[in-house]
C-alpha cells in the first residue's frame, strides 16, 4: 500500500510538472500588453527595459527554472495589472476560501442527496422514485445550467425574502448559490450510482446472497450499494473541481467575491501571471481530486493490486 | 435408505410473463424428494430444470409465478409463501444452493470469512469467536487448507475451484437439510470437477444432505446420483433410479438423451443429435410435448398427454408407448452398448 501511494504521489507530482510548464509556456504566448499600464505612450526602449527587468526576454529555459526555483519557495509572483505588485499569493488568500468553502459545502450536499437518490431509484425501479430521479436528471441535464440558475436566484431570493446577492456574513443568502451549484452533481450521482446499483443487482453474488438468506434490504445495502460504489468513489474527489470551477458563472451571479469572478477579471484585464496562477491552481485541485479518487477505491476494492503491474479491474 | 420425502411437489404450474406474453414454464410436475438421497434433474437447456429448484427457495425471478400447485416441506406449503420474511425461514437454514459460476457468485468487496460468518450470522445467530470458530471448522470440511489465513482473504486471490469450495461451505454452514446444485462443475476445469463431485459427496455422507443436482452433464450423472429425473418442456417425463434410467429407459425422449452420450459415437461417424427444437412454452401444449421430434410418436401422442406409467415401483415414464395397447418399440440399438455395462464416464 505505502508503495503505491508513493508511485501514485509521484505520478501526480510529475503530472503537474508537465501542466505547469505548459501553462507557463502558453501564457507567456499571450501578447505583452498587460504588464504595462499604457503601452502606447512608451518608447520601445523603456518596454525592452521593463520586459528585460521582469526577466520575460530571457531564454525559455530559464524562465521556466526560476519560475520553479520560486514556485518550490511558495512564490508566485506578483500581479501585473489587477493589483499591481501585490504578491499573487495574498489575493488568491483572499478570495479562494469563499469558492472553496462553497464547492465543499455543494458537493457534500450533492451527497447527502444525490446518493441516497440515486439509491432509491435503483431499488425501486421503474416506480415512484425511479421515475421522478429520472426526470429530475433529464431536468437538470437537458435546461442549459445559466437558465435554472436565473430561475433559481429571482425566485429563491423572494421565496427566502433575502437579497439577490451574496454577503459573506448573511447565511441565508448561500444557500441559493450552494443549491444552484448542488443540482448538477445530485443528477450526476443520482444517475450513476442507480445505473452501477441496477447492473450489481443483476450479478450472481446478489443471487447467492438472497439463496444464502440474507434480505433485500441487506443486500442492497451491504453488498450492492458497496460494490456499486467503487467506480463511483474514483470521480467524488474531481468534481470538486467542476463545482468550483463551474462557478465561475454563479459567483459572477451572486457576485461572490470568490476565485470565478476573479479568474475573469485578470483574463480581461490581461493580467498574465495572475491568469496563470489561478490556472494552476484549478490543475492542482484537479491533479488533487484524481489521486484521492484512484486512493479511495484502493481503499475500498482489495482487487485493485496496488503492487502489481495490471489491477484486476 | 427411508422412504420419507422430505419435500413433496404436487402439480406445480409456473407460469412467467415476458414481454406480454405468459410462458409456461413447468406444467403440472410431481416429485418426491426423499431423505438422504441425491436426485439429478437432467434436460436440455430450457426444460424447466432450474426453475423447478428455484421454487423451492422463492429464487424465482419477480415476473415468474406459481399458478397452481403444491410444495410441501416440513408440513408447510412453500407454495403459498409470499413474503420476503417467510422465504427467510427456508433460504439457507433449510435449503442452500450452489450456483455454477464460481468466479462471480462470492462478492468481491468481502472476505470469504466474513461471507461465511454472515450466514452463521442469519441463521444460527452466532457471533464473534463462536461464528469464526464454525467458520474455520467448514472451511476444513471443504478442504481449504490453511483456513485461518484464506479465511482473511478475498475472493479474487482463490482460484476457481477454490471458490467453488467456498461457495459450497457457505451452502453447509448452516447445515441445511436440502442442498440443490445448480450445475456445480459446468464451470470448471475437468480436473477440478471430479474433486467438487467428489467433495459433495463426502459432504452429504457427513452432514446427512438431501441432494438436488441440476446439470446437463450425464457423466456427472452416472457418477454422483441415486435417482434421475428427466425434464423436457417443463415436465418431468421420466424419473427412474440411476440404473433404471441408464440401461432401462422407457421414454423415447430419454433415449434419443442417452443416444446423444458423446462416448456412444462411432469414430469417423457424425454424434447423434436430436432432430427439431423444444415446443415453443408460449403454446399450450396439446398430447406430448416431445411427439413432433420423436420418430415413435403414435397417434395419441398429438391428441392426449401421456400418464405416469409404472414401470417399477422406482420407475415411471411418461409415455405412450408403455401403454399395453401400445406397438411394441425396441429402445435404439446404440444404448445397448450401455446395458453392456460400458463404464458411462
Amino acid at each position: 500500500m505505502a508503495k503505491y501511494l508513493l508511485k501514485r504521489i509521484g505520478q501526480s507530482i510529475f503530472t503537474l510538472a508537465i501542466i505547469l510548464s505548459l501553462v507557463f509556456v502558453m501564457v507567456r504566448q499571450m501578447p505583452i500588453d498587460g504588464y504595462f499600464d499604457n503601452i502606447d505612450k512608451l518608447t520601445p526602449a523603456v518596454i525592452e527595459a521593463t520586459l528585460d527587468k521582469l526577466g520575460l526576454n530571457d531564454p525559455m529555459l530559464v524562465q521556466l527554472k526560476d519560475f520553479f526555483l520560486n514556485l518550490l519557495k511558495g512564490d508566485l509572483g506578483v500581479s501585473a495589472r489587477y493589483s499591481k505588485d501585490v504578491p499573487i499569493i495574498e489575493i488568491v488568500a483572499n478570495k479562494a476560501p469563499v469558492s472553496l468553502t462553497l464547492g465543499l459545502i455543494a458537493m457534500a450536499v450533492s451527497l447527502v442527496l444525490g446518493i441516497p437518490l440515486g439509491a432509491a431509484m435503483a431499488r425501486s425501479k421503474n416506480k415512484f422514485w425511479d421515475k421522478f430521479g429520472t426526470l429530475f436528471i433529464v431536468l437538470i441535464n437537458a435546461v442549459p445550467s445559466a437558465v435554472y440558475y436565473i430561475y433559481i436566484q429571482s425566485y429563491g431570493s423572494t421565496l427566502l425574502g433575502v437579497s439577490m446577492l451574496f454577503e459573506r456574513d448573511n447565511w441565508v443568502t448561500w444557500i441559493l448559490p450552494i443549491f444552484s451549484l448542488s443540482l448538477g452533481n445530485i443528477a450526476y450521482y443520482a444517475m450513476w450510482l442507480r445505473r452501477y446499483m441496477v447492473d450489481e443487482l443483476n450479478k450472481d453474488y446478489v443471487r447467492l446472497a438472497r439463496a444464502k438468506g440474507v434480505d433485500t434490504k441487506k443486500i442492497t445495502m451491504r453488498h450492492v450499494f458497496r460494490n456499486a460504489f467503487v467506480p463511483m468513489i474514483q470521480y467524488i474527489p474531481t468534481s470538486l473541481l467542476y463545482t468550483v470551477g463551474g462557478s465561475i458563472y454563479v459567483e459572477s451571479l451572486y457576485s461572490i467575491p470568490g476565485m470565478g469572478g476573479l479568474l475573469v477579471d485578470v483574463i480581461t484585464k490581461q493580467d498574465n501571471p495572475m491568469v496563470q496562477a489561478i490556472v494552476m491552481i484549478y490543475s492542482c485541485i484537479g491533479i488533487v481530486g484524481m489521486l484521492l479518487g484512484d486512493l479511495l477505491m484502493a481503499v475500498i476494492d482489495p482487487r485493485i493490486s496496488l503492487t502489481k503491474k495490471e489491477g484486476a479491474r | 435408505m427411508e422412504k420419507t420425502p422430505v419435500l413433496s411437489v404436487q402439480n406445480l404450474n409456473v407460469k412467467f410473463s415476458l414481454r406480454g406474453k405468459v410462458l409456461h414454464a413447468i406444467r403440472d410436475v410431481s416429485l418426491d424428494l426423499y431423505r438422504g438421497e441425491t436426485l439429478a434433474i437432467v434436460g436440455e437447456s430450457g426444460s424447466g430444470k432450474s426453475v423447478l429448484t428455484k421454487t423451492f427457495m422463492g429464487l424465482m425471478d419477480t415476473n415468474g409465478w406459481i399458478d397452481s400447485g403444491s410444495i410441501f416441506y416440513n408440513g408447510k406449503d412453500l407454495a403459498q409463501y409470499k413474503t420476503e420474511k417467510e422465504w427467510l425461514t427456508i433460504r439457507g437454514k433449510e435449503i442452500a444452493m450452489v450456483l455454477q459460476d464460481p468466479m462471480t457468485s462470492l462478492n468481491p468487496l468481502k472476505t470469504i470469512g466474513a461471507q461465511i460468518e454472515e450466514a452463521l450470522k442469519l441463521h444460527q445467530n452466532l457471533v464473534g469467536a463462536e461464528a469464526h470458530k464454525r467458520m474455520i471448522e467448514t472451511l476444513v470440511d471443504v478442504g481449504i487448507t490453511d483456513p485461518e489465513r484464506r479465511a482473511k482473504q478475498y475472493p479474487h486471490e482463490f482460484s476457481g475451484g477454490m471458490r467453488q469450495r467456498v461457495v459450497i461451505a457457505i451452502a453447509i454452514a448452516c447445515k441445511p437439510k436440502i442442498l440443490i446444485c445448480d450445475e456445480p462443475t459446468t464451470a470448471l476445469d475437468v480436473t477440478i470437477q471430479a474433486q467438487i463431485l467428489h467433495l459433495i459427496r463426502d459432504l452429504v455422507r457427513k452432514y446427512d444432505l438431501t441432494t438436488v443436482y441440476i446439470t446437463h452433464d450425464l457423466g456427472v450423472v452416472a457418477n454422483v446420483a441415486d435417482r434421475v429425473a428427466v425434464m423436457y418442456a417443463g415436465d418431468i417425463i421420466e424419473i427412474g433410479t440411476s440404473r433404471e434410467v441408464f440401461y432401462e429407459a422407457c421414454h423415447p425422449y430419454t433415449w434419443a438423451l442417452l443416444s446423444s452420450l458423446p462416448q456412444l459415437g462411432v469414430k469417423g461417424e457424425d454424434l447423434f443429435s436430436i432432430k427439431g427444437t423444444p415446443p415453443n412454452l408460449y403454446l399450450e401444449i396439446k398430447g406430448d410435448a416431445f411427439a413432433p421430434r420423436n420418430p415413435h410418436a403414435l397417434k395419441i401422442d398429438f391428441e392426449e398427454r401421456p400418464p405416469f406409467f409404472e414401470v417399477t415401483p422406482t420407475h415411471k415414464a411418461r409415455t405412450w408407448l408403455l401403454d399395453p395397447r401400445a406397438p411394441k418399440v425396441e429402445p435404439p440399438a446404440v444404448l445397448r452398448r450401455l446395458q453392456k455395462g460400458d463404464k458411462i464416464v
